[in-house]
């Protein structure tokens, strides 16, 4: 039950993610890719496969331990994406200023 | 000489952290500082260089912590390579950014360019999946901000594509290197090899996706088929010693293919042994025709120079798809031959930009340029090198490809499509060269802007260009040795149980 939740979760995020970067303004674009950023944030934490209530560091009583290798990868991954996140809005903000439009090849609405 | 292979990584970094607190002092004070960081990467690249020909591969276990439980630096023949391509490149635009006071029109131009060449250097030198990622995005984010360096609306939309196909692509390398942990069990190249070799039937599907997915990712940096069209106008339209440094940004996907690809599945993959090649080999056939096609219908230089980038990168990945020996040898020679010629191009196209005045580099003809003897002769030169006509470097870097392809069971189509690709871009060139040359008006129009009488800083950025432009040459004369060297390369390069071997033998002065 919960492997189907998180893959349907993932699957929605992805969904929603690319449906939104391909949107023609700045702005729905910027939600895509943090849409995005948190799928692969999920995908990596399940790849240490899913347990409930298991320690990542040795534990003297602890008998199962979960990988805790993938949280490391989950950190770094969010800490590159929020830099990234920051990076594309200000940029997005540059190009409104710029070229006078939020549309992602600068053009003017007529 | 023990940390020897961790300084191309520590120096950038470092200088680009002194040059961040030097700002107060002013520019000349930082392109002193750059320019000494960017020589000394430069010497250190060639002592490195010379000790990777020993045939020995160096493993550096960062924080003593042995493979496969802790990152690992791998330096062979193959990285040393791409440091000195690399480290040439950077003194080349880094010379030319400071005489043309290119570098003065945005703030921390040396800093950018610094922490990318970080990101190079340690993208060649890592020996683990999930560091090479890091590195990636440390030096894409430097290539973001060097990209927009300069300003301008037409750079910031080219900037955002750039930036927004990059992020992408980011997602993606994310997800296949999840699936391939998850799979695998590992992230070092090395172990991720010998888990690959030993891979229950029931997973291979998992593997070869992840594995393809990564391709998408590499595909996405080297411009593969159909994910190029980010290229041209981002070359285009950044500023000229940016885009002769990014002629490398595109073979660290190539590298990356060769790396990561070459050794996780390579020979001793079992029923995913070079499963990617095919893939590399007709995506890289497509892209050569278009990036051919894309010489030809370019209406100004630079993004004619872009589509070259293009065409050459597309020649190299179809070396590397013809998955033998004597190709990817001659792919690697092709390799260091293109990327110099490129960065050369870019430079020579921006000095003949600024000596036509208001019509730039759009294939109208204009006046007189200035300098034009010696702008046209290396303009011939360097044009010739590209096409690959003898006796210059490009044309044994193809035939040599050429030669290699013919084992190949679709050495035709190979044969055929890069003939084909050669002689569009011959016309192509051919073409803008006599535009921008020979067609020149007697006298000036009444509508004509004011004639460019000097460019500025000349001589001094010539310099640069020749310096770039030196490698066609010299990979002439030397074609012998520098045959030899990169046979061995890339026969080092094939043996995926040595690599493992380096990379798994106990940790020198370790417990």
């Amino acid at each position: 039950m919960m492997e189907l939740l998180i893959a349907l979760s993932i699957g929605v995020l992805v969904a929603c993610g690319v449906y939104l970067v391909l949107r023609a303004s700045t702005f729905p674009v910027v939600m895509g890719l943090t849409l995005l950023s948190y799928a692969t944030n999920l995908f990596l934490f399940a790849m240490g496969r899913l347990a409930i209530g298991v320690p990542a560091v040795i534990r003297p009583d602890a008998t199962v331990y979960a990988d805790p290798l993938p949280q490391a990868l989950v950190l770094t991954a969010i800490v590159i994406a929020f830099g990234m996140t920051a990076f594309a809005i200000v940029l997005a903000l540059k190009a409104r200023g710029e070229t006078g439009s939020d549309h992602v090849d600068g053009e003017v609405d007529s | 000489m023990m940390h020897l292979p961790i300084l191309p990584i520590l120096l950038p970094l470092l200088a680009g952290i002194v040059l961040l607190l030097l700002r107060p002092l002013g520019v000349k004070m930082q392109r002193m500082v750059s320019f000494g960081a960017g020589f000394a990467l430069l010497m250190l690249a060639v002592l490195l260089f010379d000790a990777s020909l020993s045939g020995q591969r160096q493993v550096y276990a960062l924080g003593n912590w042995s493979a496969p439980f802790g990152i690992v630096l791998v330096f062979d023949q193959l990285a040393a390579l791409m440091l000195l391509v690399t480290a040439v490149l950077a003194v080349g635009a880094l010379w030319y950014a400071i005489v043309t006071e290119t570098d003065a029109q945005g703030r921390h131009f040396h800093v950018l360019f610094q922490m990318q060449l970080f990101g190079l250097n340690g993208a060649f030198l890592t020996g683990d999946a999930f560091n090479l990622f890091v590195f990636f995005e440390v030096l894409l984010l430097a290539s973001y901000s060097l990209l927009l360096h300069g300003g301008g609306a037409k750079r910031t939309v080219a900037g955002l594509h750039y930036v927004v196909v990059n992020l992408v692509g980011s997602t993606v390398f994310l997800f296949a290197l999840g699936a391939l942990y998850g799979a695998l069990g590992t992230l070092n190249i090395a172990d991720m090899a010998v888990k690959v070799a030993a891979l229950p039937a029931e997973r291979e599907g998992l593997v070869m996706a992840a594995g393809l997915l990564l391709l998408v990712v590499f595909g996405l940096k080297a411009a593969l088929f159909p994910l190029y069209l980010w290229l041209p106008a981002a070359y285009a339209n950044t500023s000229a010693p940016v885009a002769a440094l990014f002629a490398v940004m595109t073979k660290v996907g190539v590298y990356a293919i060769i790396r990561v690809h070459g050794t996780v599945f390579g020979a001793e993959a079992g029923n995913l042994a070079y499963f990617y090649a095919p893939w590399l080999l007709g995506l890289g056939l497509v892209t050569l025709l278009l990036a051919s096609l894309g010489v030809m219908a370019a209406f100004q230089l630079r993004t004619q120079v872009a589509y070259l980038v293009l065409a050459s990168v597309a020649t190299l990945l179809i070396a590397v798809g013809l998955q033998s020996q004597a190709a990817l040898a001659a792919g690697l020679y092709y390799l260091v031959h293109s990327t110099l010629l490129a960065g050369g191009m870019f430079l020579l196209a921006d000095l003949i930009v600024r000596g036509r005045g208001d019509y730039a580099d759009r294939f109208d003809p204009g006046m007189q340029m200035p300098h034009y003897q010696l702008l046209g002769g290396v303009f011939l030169l360097a044009a010739m090198a590209a096409v690959g006509l003898p006796p210059l470097s490009g044309f044994f870097g193809k035939v040599w490809i050429l030669q290699a392809a013919l084992a190949h069971p679709w050495h035709w189509v190979v044969l055929a499509t890069v003939l084909l690709g050669s002689m569009l871009l011959l016309v192509a060139l051919a073409r803008s060269g006599s535009v921008l040359f020979y067609k020149v008006k007697a006298k000036p129009d009444e509508a004509d802007p004011v004639i460019t009488e000097t460019i500025p800083a000349f001589g001094l950025g010539m310099v640069a260009v020749l310096w770039l432009l030196a490698a066609v040459p010299l990979l002439v004369v030397l074609a012998n040795p520098v045959s030899a060297v990169m046979e061995r390369v890339a026969a080092q390069v094939l043996d995926v149980s040595g690599y493992q071997a380096a990379v798994f033998a106990p940790v020198v002065g370790g417990k």
